[in-house]
């Protein structure tokens, strides 16, 4: 009887562990061990299935030898770089405008943010559709009698990584709006009300005192933005399919095509390799500081 | 008019600096103005286009008014259009998506929710370890687990199948449901469950009665935030199923992408109106939600 009552008691003490064990084994095979199986392959010489034989760094050594991969990487460079900059001050713009008591916040609001609810592949197609040289902007405005204008970026190799940024910036900025309105309604009033009486001018306080409150929030934003940009896939497959040629092509796409239609995987496993490093060495000290500080405050 | 203006002064005369300290209305609703034009460009020229014969197209410009209004695009994209060599259109397809995100919806957000009450409510050693490990999950680059993921479903016999998109998206979806309800439930006052459990009331008793009722507006967020992940999920899709059992995007990005005879865009814009549907009438429901997810990575519970 004794002996019994401990025993269900001791299971109830283990209960919560006992019911959160089946998805703490989940993630760790899925995420952890699934990290570790596409490391263990990116040093073999697997091709179209997994072999488990052990070649060094021969796959890292081919993947920097590829031209392709090299076009990936700049791609992503220039593709972050801007899509970073342009989604974090148009975003940045927006909040502050929409922050001065005007009306229709909401539905302003609401505008700038339903293309985070769209899939990247209605994104893509709807822009490759405007972009269209035949048919899209470029027909309109010389309709309008600009005849000289040409917009072609789209299917000129050394522009087309351009529209993947202003397809990625108009899906997102809005996102980077959100959390700066968020930022920017915690704001304690008194401190601008302050500086005000010191006689110090609106655009003086946004750049002396509000944007630099707004760090946090920015990053995040830039956090945030940069994790979107490196998982970038579908939105280059949909608006250009990584072309002309492979003009557009990302670390994303190129560890696709490389697996699944080129037949390389272990080339393909080491490509992701180098893209969950990149991930992880923005992602890891930031949790790391969100967490810290979480736990102080 | 007046009237409007007259409600809003008292409220004029209480606001705070910003109203007060404008730099002319118009530099402020002129940017805002123009910026929500460019925003709704794309969605007003799916939406015309579809509606436009495929001649008007060819004709015409992409971005005005069509001048016969026409659903046989719509018709074609949902039941006509060919997707590799079967032209059943979407429909199909359709039904695949929603046979996948509404179980793993369910799924992850059910679980989600049993995970954060058990990180804050029976809080063990290691369970800031455990939710640490959930969460750099939201931030895996899924091209990591690619391939492995690809060789499970295949020895588990799920692989190019429904069940085991659901199975790809719950052992994912878990990282952001658990964050969720984590976030959430750190807020509630420990003395409510301690007070249930004073009355005798066990784990499960609580979480149905005391938490569950609680959490309404979390299960909101985490149902949207999941239902538009999963929905627009490609990704997935691509990599582990083919021909029939496609979900939508897939589907809608093989029409697109058809190279042969003269482009039908009417039919590609309707297709791609069709696919963001759902997510769109959700965020027009219940957007207050949707933001709230999209932030809750980034805005500290």
């Amino acid at each position: 009887m004794n002996a019994a009552k401990s025993f269900s008691s001791r299971l109830a003490g283990w209960l919560p562990r006992i019911v959160v064990a089946p998805s703490l084994l989940v993630v760790i095979v899925t995420v952890y061990l699934f990290i570790l199986w596409t490391g263990v392959i990116s040093f073999t010489s697997s091709k179209f299935v997994p072999v488990y034989d052990f070649v060094g760094l021969e796959q890292f050594v081919r993947l920097w030898a590829t031209p392709r991969w090299h076009t990936a990487v700049a791609n992503l460079f220039i593709f972050s770089a801007l899509f970073l900059f342009l989604s974090t001050g148009i975003g940045l713009l927006m909040a502050i405008l929409l922050d001065q008591n005007i009306r229709a916040e909401g539905f302003l609001r609401a505008v700038y943010l339903y293309p985070m609810a769209l899939s990247f592949i209605v994104t893509g197609t709807a822009w490759k559709w405007i972009m269209n040289p035949g048919l899209g902007i470029q027909k309109v405005v010389n309709e309008l009698g600009w005849t000289g204008f040409t917009f072609d970026w789209i299917t000129d190799p050394n522009m087309a990584i351009y529209t993947v940024v202003i397809a990625g910036v108009w899906q997102s900025s809005g996102f980077a709006m959100a959390i700066f309105l968020a930022g920017l309604r915690g704001i304690d009033n008194s401190v601008i009300k302050a500086a005000q009486i010191e006689g110090a001018g609106l655009p003086l306080i946004y750049r002396q005192i509000i944007i630099p409150m707004l760090r946090p929030a920015m990053l995040s934003v830039i956090v945030l933005l940069s994790y979107i940009a490196i998982k970038s896939f579908d939105l280059v497959l949909a608006l250009t399919n990584a072309g002309p040629g492979s003009a557009t092509e990302l670390p994303s796409t190129f560890m696709f095509s490389a697996t699944f239609r080129r037949n390389q995987m272990g080339v393909g496993a080491a490509s992701a390799v180098m893209m969950l490093m990149t991930v992880a060495a923005i992602i890891v000290p930031y949790l790391y500081s969100e967490l810290r500080e979480r736990n102080n405050g | 008019m007046a009237n409007a203006l007259a409600q809003h002064k008292p409220i004029d005369e209480a606001l705070p600096w910003k109203t007060r300290m404008r730099f002319g209305r118009l530099l402020i609703y002129g940017p805002l103005c123009v910026m929500a034009a460019l925003y709704l460009m794309p969605l007003w020229v799916m939406v015309v286009t579809s509606l436009k014969p495929l001649d008007e197209i060819y004709g015409g410009s992409f971005i005005g008014l069509p001048q016969t209004i026409t659903l046989d695009a719509w018709r074609a994209a949902w039941s006509e259009a060919c997707i590799g060599t079967e032209c059943t259109g979407l429909k199909p397809y359709f039904a695949n998506s929603l046979l996948m995100v509404i179980p793993a919806v369910v799924l992850s957000t059910g679980i989600g929710a049993i995970n954060g009450y058990i990180l804050t409510k029976w809080r063990f050693p290691g369970a800031n370890l455990v939710f640490g490990l959930l969460l750099f999950g939201c931030f895996l680059p899924y091209q990591a687990i690619l391939i492995p993921m690809a060789r499970t479903l295949g020895l588990l016999g799920l692989a190019g199948s429904i069940p085991g998109l659901v199975f790809v998206h719950v052992a994912y979806g878990i990282c952001f449901t658990t964050l969720f309800f984590r976030n959430f439930f750190v807020s509630l006052p420990d003395e409510l469950t301690k007070a249930a459990m004073v009355d005798g009331a066990g784990f499960f008793r609580i979480f149905w009665s005391v938490i569950l009722p609680t959490s309404i507006p979390i299960v909101v967020v985490s149902c949207i935030w999941q239902f538009t992940q999963i929905w627009n999920d490609f990704l997935f899709g691509v990599s582990f199923t083919s021909g029939g059992n496609s979900p939508m995007t897939v589907a809608l990005n093989n029409i697109v992408n058809v190279t042969t005879g003269r482009k039908q865009y009417n039919v590609d814009m309707a297709a791609a109106m069709i696919a963001a549907i759902p997510t769109l009438l959700v965020y027009i429901v219940a957007g207050r939600y949707f933001v709230r997810g999209l932030t809750a990575g980034a805005v500290k519970g």
